[in-house]
């Protein structure tokens, strides 16, 4: 891999990777049976450059915000290294996120330049805040001929055959600005800089390497932190191959695997869960000699992997296992969510390593990572090098907070000091999770101090972000809170939110009222509902400026009522 | 029956079949992630289910934010 101590921005590591393995192949974009796009180190370069060349040309100048919507696919990385070069920030954005909620982190990142999907285009074109937009500039891929784009350029036309001049950019600098949550409360807008991709793509890698023929399978959204450190700089830094699906169906992601003989998959639990439930529904289904065969197999290959994985002897143990996730699988990387040991365990037994991490955006990709040495599935691994962490106020058991001091941690939230300074405290970025450190150097994670949820898609909700959505409900005030932030559980899984609700005086919740409540939870994108609601008679207490104290409500809830009184939807 | 309820009509046959409920259960404007109790990747299966019935290629956005059966019979009758 390159020498990163060497660069200063990613634009410059990425020029350096272009020139370092000009024939390897550095990218793939499949839809079904169908191969769309493949591009060699030197034909990503050529097709980037007349690109930054052009947004050079409309003035996109250093640290100009250039935000990005795209599914995974090979313009998402050609644009974002044309963005590079031309010294600008970029602000990628959810393309999962609905239109109007992707307008208003548009706004707030205050982008000048779009490059969009055409698709997702649309669906802005057709939102009533699209009057306001202030981006300058928009860049449309794959827009139909004739299309109304509502004066956007199109990116297959947009080149300029003069060489692009490219811009400097130190380690300080911004490189992107990512958002950790959706809109409704406050945008978290994650100020991340050169030095601290440079720093976690350096530490990551020292563990999970990529080398020339590696091929990191993209599933995870590009935008992303994880997929955008491990399926695009990681792997082009390394000479490795990033593989992009246009089409996610099962069926096509089991295709993919043994097509492309897959190195590195990131998964985000519910997915790997799934294929563990697959996987198990075709064992239940062998012949008991073949069952009898297989379990044993398993045992012998979970005696000699105790210490450490080796992927030759499992290939040859358990070869149909193997065979179905290409042959070459190194490990899969999980991240984005809590995962459960048992899931972990499954198939580090079939000889399949899961790189079980943690990580926040705030800190760029992940904190640690399991080193394999040997796997542990109770835990969610070690520091990475260069990461340094404590645990704050440790109870009897040894359990507080999690604080990291790493070179990978953000600059700050975009235009919130005040958030930013209750975050990053002396240079110690608080977590808000709870974990332990075990004696050998583990970390092990308990539950959460923060008011919010992770979904086991790997969706962080704050529970003021989804408030909006019962605005009309005809009672005196209402709040979402996390189950788990009411009533501590020392645990990461199935997290709950609930809606606590406090009728108007001298009334009670009556049912056309659960209706129309209920109703507002389905309009709801599904993993945004709240579990169930809580009845509640006493005013919240509130700040001088009427904002709800959440910590205090939870403690007056947690002291009155069990988290059984909560009335499921 | 307009084109589109037949459309609709169908999907709402193949969604019973396919997730084994009773036809008369499912009705257009159900939520069928919680009507049918699945998640996002069984509702997948589904669409490939349905692009092989209707003879359509349809990429995974459309079926983005759409959790009812009437605007997937909107967005699959768009393409027949």
């Amino acid at each position: 891999m390159l020498d990163l101590d060497k660069y200063n921005s990613l634009g410059e590591a990425l020029g350096a990777a272009l020139d370092q393995w000009p024939s390897e192949t550095c990218l793939i974009e499949s839809d079904r049976e169908r191969e769309n796009v493949r591009l060699t180190y030197r034909e990503f370069k050529e097709a980037a450059l007349p690109l930054a060349s052009a947004l050079q040309r409309a003035e996109l100048a250093g640290g100009t915000r250039c935000a990005i919507l795209m599914t995974n696919q090979s313009k998402w990385l050609i644009s974002a290294y044309a963005v590079f070069l031309c010294g600008g920030v970029l602000v990628p954005l959810d393309y999962k996120l609905p239109a109007d909620e992707q307008l208003k982190l548009l706004a707030h990142s205050r982008a000048e330049f779009l490059i969009v999907e055409y698709h997702l285009w649309r669906a802005i074109m057709k939102c009533a805040a699209f009057s306001q937009i202030a981006t300058r500039f928009v860049l449309v891929t794959e827009a139909p001929a004739g299309a109304d784009l509502a004066g956007a350029h199109r990116w297959e036309d947009f080149r300029d055959a003069r060489a692009p001049q490219p811009v400097t950019r130190g380690r300080g600098d911004a490189a992107c600005i990512v958002y950790s949550s959706g809109t409704g409360g406050r945008p978290k807008g994650c100020v991340l800089t050169h030095g601290n991709y440079l720093e976690q793509c350096k530490s990551l890698t020292a563990w999970y390497p990529f080398w020339p023929g590696v091929r990191y399978l993209s599933i995870l959204p590009t935008n992303h932190a994880i997929d955008f450190m491990v399926g695009f700089i990681g792997p082009f830094v390394c000479g490795a191959c990033v593989v992009h699906l246009r089409t996610l169906r099962p069926e096509f992601v089991r295709d993919a695997f043994v097509r492309y003989r897959i190195s590195y998959v990131t998964l985000v639990p519910a997915i790997i869960k799934n294929l563990e439930r697959g996987l198990r529904e075709r064992f239940d289904a062998l012949s008991p000699a073949k069952r009898f065969l297989l379990d044993r197999s398993i045992a012998i290959n979970k005696r000699l992997t105790r210490k450490r994985p080796n992927l030759k002897l499992s290939r040859v143990l358990l070869p149909a296992v193997h065979e179905a996730f290409g042959g070459e699988l190194l490990a899969l990387i999980t991240g984005g969510a809590f995962i459960e040991p048992a899931t972990l365990q499954f198939f580090y037994d079939l000889g399949i390593p899961v790189a079980n991490g943690y990580g926040l955006t705030e800190a760029c990709t992940v904190l640690t990572v399991n080193d394999l040495k040997p796997f542990r599935a109770d835990t969610v691994g070690k520091p990475l090098p260069g990461v340094e962490l404590r645990i704050l106020n440790p109870d009897s058991e040894g359990i507080g907070e999690v604080a990291a001091k790493s070179a990978t941690t953000m600059l700050q939230y975009l235009d919130d000091p005040e958030m930013t300074a209750e975050t990053i405290v002396d240079g110690w970025l608080m977590t808000g999770d709870l974990g332990r450190m075990d004696a050998n150097g583990h970390l092990q994670l308990f539950g959460r101090k923060k008011n919010m949820i992770v979904t086991e898609e790997g969706k962080n909700i704050y529970p003021e972000d989804i408030e909006s959505a019962f605005e009309r409900l005809p009672v005196k005030e209402f709040c979402v809170m996390a189950a788990n932030y009411v009533w501590p559980a020392r645990s990461m899984v199935g997290e709950q939110l609930v809606l606590v609700v406090h009728p108007e005086v001298g009334s009670k919740l009556a049912p056309d009222i659960v209706a129309s409540l209920s109703d507002c939870n389905r309009r709801l994108a599904n993993y945004k509902r709240v579990h169930g609601y809580l009845p509640w008679d006493y005013d919240f207490p509130r700040t001088a400026s009427m904002k709800i104290k959440r910590g205090e409500l939870a403690e007056q809830i947690r002291a009155s009522v069990s988290r059984d009184s909560v009335v499921p939807l | 029956m307009t084109p589109l309820d037949q459309t609709t009509d169908q999907i709402l046959q193949l969604a019973a079949k396919h997730f084994n409920v009773a036809q008369g259960d499912l009705r257009p404007d159900d939520d069928f992630f919680k009507k049918l109790g699945i998640n996002s990747l069984q509702a997948l299966d589904l669409l490939t289910r349905l692009e092989q019935h209707f003879h359509i290629e349809l990429p995974d956005y459309e079926l983005q934010g759409v959790s009812d059966f009437r605007t997937l019979a909107e967005r699959i009758h768009a393409r027949l």
